[in-house]
């Protein structure tokens, strides 16, 4: 029987775009509020598993041609890389630098090495429950 | 002021004590998922009622949250009584 989910469809596309500004939200205001990487990861991954409700498994797939695998392991290497930087340096594994700048519209902020290691911790958020989630829901 | 949101507090946790009734008794599953999604709400009102209450503003991105989690939950199980799989393949197919 063929449905009709305009209503529903016309409120993702709509409320997709709130999900993921929230997410990223919570993911830059990690290191002074609640929040970071893990729940940033799940709420962008919960945005994408809306539109896989509203939509179906072939659209979002061409819409999203992500490699979840290959993002999986591409986040699994920032926080390898971000751990590993610090013996160029001198000092103890995982050691976090950070320092102030003046950039060009935000002001003055305070730029932390410890982002790149939330952005792979990001990644391999998205990445793993994507996985599990595609490959539960792909099959017959 | 404190003991308007204390009384505040303590209707909306007589309401969700309707709504786990609902949950129980309900006849269908339909029912159910009402109540769920209204357990949500008055999770929510809750949460607010005891930011409020504890005087801090860390809460408000956990309702902003739960109102996400909520609204996905209802919108899942809601497809899975209509067309019987969460997750299509192809829509123009079927």
């Amino acid at each position: 029987m063929k449905t009709n989910d305009v209503i529903l469809q016309t409120a993702t596309k709509v409320v997709f775009f709130i999900i993921i500004l929230f997410s990223i939200h919570i993911f830059f205001a990690g290191h002074y509020t609640p929040g970071g990487g893990f729940v940033g990861g799940l709420l962008t991954a919960s945005g994408i598993v809306l539109l896989l409700l509203a939509f179906d498994l072939k659209t979002v797939t061409t819409t999203l041609p992500i490699n979840y695998t290959v993002m999986t392991s591409i986040g699994l290497l920032i926080a390898l890389a971000t751990a590993a930087g610090s013996i160029f340096f001198n000092v103890p594994l995982l050691t976090h630098a950070f320092d102030y700048f003046d950039l060009p519209l935000l002001g003055k902020q305070s730029l932390h090495t410890a982002v790149f290691f939330d952005t792979g911790v990001y990644l391999v958020v998205v990445g793993v429950t994507m996985t599990i989630i595609q490959s539960i829901g792909d099959d017959d | 002021m404190m003991i308007f949101f204390w009384i505040v507090l303590f209707l909306i946790s007589l309401s969700m004590l309707g709504f786990i009734y609902r949950l129980i008794m309900g006849p269908s599953i339909p029912d159910r998922v009402v109540a769920l999604d209204s357990l949500g709400v008055a999770l929510i009102c809750m949460i607010g009622m005891i930011s409020i209450l504890s005087e801090s503003s860390f809460f408000l991105e956990i309702i902003l949250l739960i109102a996400i989690l909520a609204f996905i939950g209802t919108v899942a199980f809601s497809k899975f009584l209509e067309k019987g799989e969460i997750i299509q393949r192809d829509n123009n197919l079927s």
